[in-house]
């Protein structure tokens, strides 16, 4: 088997066994990029020399000590991060083209975390633009295509995210989420992909999209390896006022649990209209797959679904306005003629929402809506441990075929956005195929239930084995 | 005084001046704060004098990804300030975002506060030629600090030292009807802050700033702001560039004028912020003119609201120290001193501090009833004591001593040296006959005797004139 198709579980023994070195298994992986990257476009930038020298690294720390895994969780083990992580002397551009020159001058606080556990940085993965998308056309860099079919998106905003971890390019990958953005890439890519409870994992150091809205995520192969990098990247840190104290569990220790008596809501606004009737048909299927591991499944509502939209839309721009006012062309970057079309509509959206004589109409308004949202789930997991959903109402549709019509891009957004506006967690699992294409489902759960979303994600993965299912690349 | 030559309006029309104008001034003023830190970041807040762009971060350089955290010593002095200033201390504050570009701004936008300050509806009472007014404080804020640009023929130069340090902002109703009220009301500000040892509260070093708001009121009552707030002018003009005492009068004084001219003639006065030009010794309209500033406020999603309980606040007015009114008071009383003294010895809390530990001294160690609060008092505002060299005891035992020297009579000095000379034949024959030493000795013999009040000069000389 391929070393570059192994999941991080099976690389970390395989490492501590000596079946291989980290240079053969970052080689593995560097040799994929050299294949691949012309038709997936996942990357814009390689680490390939250093890569090759942190591997040397990894290898003389082992052959030193066995034991250097307790202390180095993550050695040997290639990542690659998303272009919106500050990364120190390495290009960071946010798939922009406004800093295309820019090389950050620290770390982010995930980033470090990363590397303090023996993680090496393969390359920056390709993304929509500050994180504006969710299929990764709306990148300055052209886009990423979908390992699957690559006629199609690999979902965004973490694009280049999805494809490479998918593609074998690396074993995880870092992303962020604030309405979508590690979820669909998941999903559209048969990958695991957590988006962790706000205020779960430091922000520092990654490039603000909606600041009450982000939250740091990765995405691997299987529920293990997700649950394991959580371990290293969540925690409170000083840098970021808005990370919690709440403790850091062993989340791998969730795993193997049964489910039997858990309570799964299933949400009537989630299977909404319009919705493809082959994803509609997976997703119930795994449904009934849960409540055969012994999960008992409740119908829920949650009324305020409907004004998810209208409120991130409103909300989402507002911030994204002010955070991208300090790329003013002055210390670095580029002047903001430069913005791409949809950061440039989401800063007017934002600056008008936020204007005095219409703060109170829109901005006001919408975080009144979002306490009545984040309520609805609130009262939701009185009454269900967890809600499943889908990820997506369709397949991974054509590159095109979405970008002409933002507001059905929006629509997309029905089924994540809500799950932001709430700051709760939710984890995308994959459950099936149609025409070859990857589905996804959400595991969504109350304010730092995570260990719980991995221990059902588990135990459904190992009773289906979706990951297994490799793209003929 | 205003310079004629520098008023672009014409002074030959005859004008009708019966009206009686009420100045209504109102007064913001911002302090640095002296922490250690930044607002938002580990940074140094030492900015001035140092080498440009020495102390940044990517906090305070506004880099991508950068997160601010609020300095706690920051948040608990602007409180401080507060309760000085008699301010109430809401349960719950949150920061905002201030949303503009300019290149000394590196987020483009500044964290301050908006509609939820740290403090609110404070009040200061202040001396104006004997009597006493009262000026409302609206608001007492947090904000951040920008960086400094510095024009070379060549452009423009940014340094991002000053970026980030604390500053808070304390504005006032527009209680203030004069320039010398102004005055008067920022030089308590100051020595209050001073008192408070958390800023330097310089204006010409940038540690304390002063923007006065200026408009003229129709009516001849002198509180109307106090009792009828809707009956303000619908306009106040701003000054910036201020960076002293002097020129705040002069500024404010120069408005006052301009603005009666102006209204005298019939003219609408716009709402607009002027500069104080200090070679011209006049305001000027700035030259970039911008509509009324919208903001676009938000709360500050990076940094969650503060919330205090009521022994959290008590904590911090527990440090508030007896401040400079309540001080001079208490020193007129317990040290009998006239309000002049009292008033020059606690314009600065060392000076105050210094004084009683004197007076401490006196009474616990030197019972010496020659010396008093006064005497103490009058050496040290007039002889200008070096504080820092002279301990509070060393200038006490030093006052007793002077004071012991000056209690010796001319007679019962004359009786001294009298009874050496008879009592010391052999030294006065020793000394007649060349011995140098035998002089020494009776002088030594005198000093004794006179218990170190006379000094050894006047002693010897006046031995010699008695050997002759």
């Amino acid at each position: 088997m391929e070393l570059f198709n192994l999941t991080i579980k099976e690389a970390i023994e395989g490492l501590k066994e000596k079946k291989f070195s980290c240079f053969e298994l970052v080689g593995s992986c560097l040799d994929r990029i050299s294949t691949l990257e012309r038709k997936l476009n996942a990357f814009i930038t390689t680490n390939k020399q250093k890569a090759i020298e942190e591997a040397k690294r990894c290898d003389n720390l082992i052959n030193q000590n066995k034991d250097i895994f307790i202390k180095l969780p993550l050695l040997g083990i290639p990542v690659a991060i998303k272009d919106l992580f500050s990364t120190k002397d390495l290009k960071t551009t946010a798939g922009s083209k406004i800093i295309n020159q820019y090389i950050p001058p620290y770390d982010a606080t995930v980033v470090r975390k990363l590397i303090e556990a023996g993680a090496i940085i393969i390359g920056k993965t390709n993304e929509d633009a500050w994180g504006h998308g969710s299929s990764g056309e709306n990148s300055d860099y052209n886009p990423t295509k979908n390992p699957y079919d690559l006629t199609r998106v690999p979902g965004g905003s973490s694009s280049g995210s999805g494809s490479a971890v998918s593609s074998g390019e690396c074993l995880f990958a870092t992303g962020t989420d604030t309405g979508s953005s590690i979820r669909l890439p998941a999903a559209f890519c048969n990958l695991v992909g957590i988006k962790p409870t706000y205020g779960r994992v430091s922000r520092y150091g990654i490039m603000a999209m909606a600041s009450s809205f982000d939250t740091i995520g990765h995405l691997t192969k299987t529920t293990w390896d997700n649950a394991l990098i959580l371990e290293v990247t969540a925690g409170q840190d000083s840098l970021d006022a808005t990370t919690v104290q709440h403790e850091v569990p062993k989340y791998t220790d969730f795993l193997g649990k049964s489910i039997k008596g858990l309570t799964i809501g299933i949400p009537k606004e989630y299977f909404v209209t319009g919705m493809d009737h082959k994803v509609e048909k997976i997703t119930h299927e795994a449904i009934k797959k849960m409540e055969t591991l012994g999960a008992k499944i409740k119908n829920i509502s949650l009324p305020y679904t409907e004004y998810a939209i209208a409120c991130y839309y409103i909300l989402v721009p507002s911030e994204i306005s002010s955070n991208l006012a300090r790329f003013d062309g002055i210390r670095f970057g580029n002047e903001r003629e430069t913005f791409g079309d949809e950061a440039k509509r989401r800063i007017m959206l934002g600056t008008y929402t936020l204007s005095a004589g219409y703060y109170d109409a829109y901005y006001l308004r919408a975080c009144k809506l979002r306490s009545l949202i984040k309520k609805d789930f609130e009262s939701a997991f009185k009454i269900v441990d967890i809600i499943l959903a889908p990820s997506s109402p369709t397949l991974p549709f054509k590159i095109g075929e979405k970008a002409d019509n933002p507001l059905q891009m929006y629509l997309s957004d029905i089924l994540m956005c809500p799950i932001n506006i709430a700051g709760i967690p939710s984890l995308n699992v994959p459950c099936g195929f149609s025409e070859n294409l990857p589905i996804g489902m959400q595991i969504i759960g109350p304010q730092f239930s995570e260990g719980l979303l991995f221990q059902v994600g588990y135990a459904y993965e190992q009773e289906t084995e979706w990951f297994k299912i490799r793209p003929k690349l | 005084m205003i310079d004629k030559k520098n008023i672009p309006f014409r002074r030959d029309i005859n004008i009708a001046t019966n009206r009686n104008y009420i100045p209504i001034i109102g007064l913001e003023v911002h302090v640095e704060l002296k922490t250690l830190s930044k607002m938002f970041c580990g940074c140094s807040a030492d900015y001035f004098g140092h080498e440009p762009n020495t102390h940044c971060c990517p906090v305070c350089l506004g880099l991508p990804g950068a997160l601010p955290v609020p300095n706690k010593k920051a948040v608990e002095w602007c409180i401080l300030i507060g309760l000085a200033l008699n301010c109430d201390v809401p349960e719950i504050s949150k920061f905002d975002r201030k949303n503009y570009f300019y290149p000394d701004l590196p987020k483009g936008y500044q964290i301050s506060q908006y509609d939820m300050p740290l403090c609110v509806n404070g009040e200061l009472r202040i001396k104006n030629s004997e009597k006493w007014e009262t000026i409302r404080i609206r608001r007492v804020h947090m904000e951040e600090d920008t960086g400094k640009l510095i024009h070379i023929p060549d452009g423009t130069l940014i340094d991002f030292n000053r970026s980030g340090v604390p500053l808070v902002e304390i504005v006032t109703e527009p209680d203030i009807h004069s320039a010398q009220e102004a005055k008067i009301y920022l030089q308590k500000v100051q020595q209050i802050i001073r008192y408070l040892g958390v800023s330097d509260a310089d204006m010409e070093k940038g540690s304390m700033r002063c923007e006065p708001n200026i408009s003229l009121g129709e009516h001849n009552t002198k509180h109307i702001t106090q009792n009828t707030n809707s009956k303000l002018p619908n306009y106040k003009v701003e000054v910036k560039n201020i960076n002293s005492f002097k020129f705040v009068e002069k500024a404010i004084n120069y408005e006052i004028e301009r603005q009666k001219e102006l209204l005298n003639r019939g003219e609408t006065i716009k709402q607009e912020t002027r500069g104080w030009s200090e070679i011209k010794s006049c305001t000027l309209p700035q030259r970039s003119k911008e509509d009324a500033k919208d903001y676009r406020y938000f709360p500050e999603p990076d940094i969650p609201p503060m919330r205090w309980d009521k022994y959290q606040v008590e904590s911090i007015k527990h440090q508030v120290p007896e401040l400079p009114d309540a001080k001079l008071v208490r020193f007129m009383k317990d040290y009998k001193l006239g309000e002049y003294d009292a008033n020059i010895l606690t314009t600065s809390l060392l000076i105050a501090n210094y004084y009683e530990e004197c007076i401490k001294y006196l009474i616990s160690s030197i019972k010496d009833n020659t010396i008093n609060t006064k005497t103490v008092a009058n050496l040290i505002i007039n002889k200008k004591v070096n504080i820092t060299k002279t301990t509070p005891s060393q200038l006490i035992q030093m006052l007793s001593q002077k004071s012991q020297m000056s209690t010796l009579s001319d007679e019962e000095l004359e009786k001294i040296i009298q009874s050496i000379l008879i009592n010391n034949q052999k030294a006065v024959a020793d000394y007649k006959s060349g011995k140098q030493q035998a002089l020494m000795f009776l002088v030594g013999l005198a000093m004794r005797e006179t218990k170190g009040q006379v000094q050894a000069e006047k002693l010897r000389n006046i031995l010699i004139v008695k050997l002759i």
